[in-house]
């Protein structure tokens, strides 16, 4: 279930980094807008999303109820601590790394999703378009206009990066697609990804910031 | 180095019994030998708990040459210690400093009850192993070596697989005290092998149901166990339950169709 889950929020941060990075096309934000009107007006694409909230939701209920499992098969821990730790650190914290996450989840949502869905958006009306769009760039550039939200943003990507690193070769794992030949691939890929996509995310933030800056 | 001996510190975990409140308990040993095993050095302790007129330490043993799975421990906080790819009876004190405090605990999870001090009930992994971990076979002569062909490789890894003594430290080593790796290994020796077909999907559900019902965690793939396994075992084996259970799932669960008599 958590690899499950786990795989389509990984599929599902693809897409959000590539629509995402149109923020950076340097053209005022109009392709960032134009595709922001698109996917709020695609039923597929609200239905997915429906799903993927989700799966979240599932991803963090499942989690809680492992973690108490786990209590139960271990009501008494141990007192000794071992000079060197057998398993990677992101292994041994994915709950805490994951409640960063949540977090951030939270004040993005209540930041973006919630303000473009029920907010007050300034409306912006393109040469040659058929009609007004919501400005949703100006949105996501006032937020980063700010180096505190920026800074959270790129710190939560850290957290993301590591949670990654753990979850994308367990998945693989839990669902038996590993092996021998195929795990050091898993494995690869699984870092190239935990790095590249968290820091890509990052990226967007940083750079509107600088904007906002004048750079 | 030769015949230097260790002064050291012992934080022992006492316990009465299994329904008995534990607590830890400090011990000095003046003059441990760096060549005694860590079992050695425990009996050195009991001794010199009983010329004191104490209860000596309970702790599981047997074979110490590494092979039966009997030894336990959580030294340090370690599954046998600090060294890989040992069982305590192989682990030697020239592994420990001078005035060294060394923490003993017993393998801790509930599938696992203390029954005295260091000795813990592992009975568990007996109950699974009966529930599949065999190959109904006919008993009588042995069967003739090769009589059927097995992959060279094949062979290998089932015998790698084989390989697991069943003492448990993966458990105590997991952070959700899974038995993930036993049942995988027990499993996974008889996957490999045309003998173990028949049998298989059977097999993997109620090796894994039997798993459950005795109160392990879940796994989730930090790949301690491996690490602290004294016989290597891979947690490749975990992935190829995983894969042998939800095809078994898939498939509709078991079938027996083993002939058991003539």
């Amino acid at each position: 279930m958590m690899a499950l889950t786990g795989l389509f929020l990984i599929l599902f941060l693809v897409v959000h980094l590539i629509g995402n990075l149109q923020l950076l096309a340097g053209d005022g934000g109009r392709r960032f807008n134009e595709y922001s009107h698109f996917m709020s007006h695609s039923l597929l694409i609200q239905t997915v999303s429906k799903l993927n909230f989700a799966f979240i939701i599932l991803h963090v209920l499942y989690s809680l109820w492992l973690s108490r499992q786990a209590h139960a098969a271990r009501p008494q821990g141990y007192e000794g601590k071992p000079a060197l730790q057998t398993a990677t650190w992101s292994s041994r914290n994915m709950g805490i790394l994951g409640t960063v996450i949540l977090l951030f989840l939270i004040v993005h949502l209540k930041g973006f999703w919630y303000e473009l869905k029920f907010g007050a958006v300034p409306s912006i009306t393109y040469a040659g378009a058929p009609e007004p769009l919501h400005n949703a760039y100006q949105v996501v550039r006032a937020a980063y206009a700010q180096a505190w939200y920026a800074g959270f943003y790129i710190l939560s990507m850290v957290f993301l990066g590591f949670h990654l690193h753990h979850g994308f070769q367990s998945a693989f794992h839990t669902l038996g697609l590993s092996n021998y030949r195929y795990k050091p691939l898993i494995r690869t890929v699984g870092t190239v990804f935990a790095i590249l996509v968290p820091m890509l995310f990052a990226l967007i933030p940083a750079v509107m910031h600088l904007q906002s800056l004048g750079y | 180095m030769e015949n230097q001996s260790l002064r050291l510190k012992l934080r022992v975990w006492r316990q009465a019994s299994s329904q008995a409140k534990g607590a830890f308990e400090m011990y000095e040993l003046a003059a441990v030998p760096v060549h005694a095993s860590f079992l050695e050095m425990m009996d050195l302790l009991n001794e010199q708990l009983i010329r004191e007129g104490k209860e000596p330490v309970a702790f599981d043993h047997d074979c110490r040459e590494g092979i039966c799975g009997m030894c336990s421990l959580y030294i340090n906080g370690r599954a046998h210690g600090p060294q890989r790819g040992t069982t305590t009876c192989q682990l030697h004190m020239r592994h420990f400093q001078d005035g060294e405090t060394i923490t003993v605990e017993p393998f801790r999870a509930a599938a696992f009850p203390v029954l005295k001090d260091l000795a813990v009930n592992r009975s568990a992994f007996d109950r699974i192993q009966q529930a599949g971990g065999y190959v109904t076979v006919n008993t009588g002569n042995a069967p003739d070596g090769n009589a059927v062909p097995i992959p060279k490789t094949d062979a290998d890894e089932a015998f790698m697989s084989a390989a697991c003594i069943g003492c448990g430290a993966c458990v105590a080593a997991c952070k959700n005290a899974s038995a993930m790796l036993f049942v995988s290994a027990k499993v996974s020796q008889y996957a490999l092998l045309p003998q173990g077909q028949p049998e298989h999907r059977e097999r993997v559900l109620s090796m894994v149901e039997a798993m459950d019902m005795e109160g392990f965690g879940h796994c989730t793939n930090t790949g301690a166990c491996e690490a602290e396994c004294p016989k290597g075992i891979s947690v490749e084996n975990i992935a190829r339950l995983n894969r042998s259970y939800l095809a078994a799932q898939l498939s509709g669960g078991g079938t027996s169709a083993v002939a058991t008599s003539d």
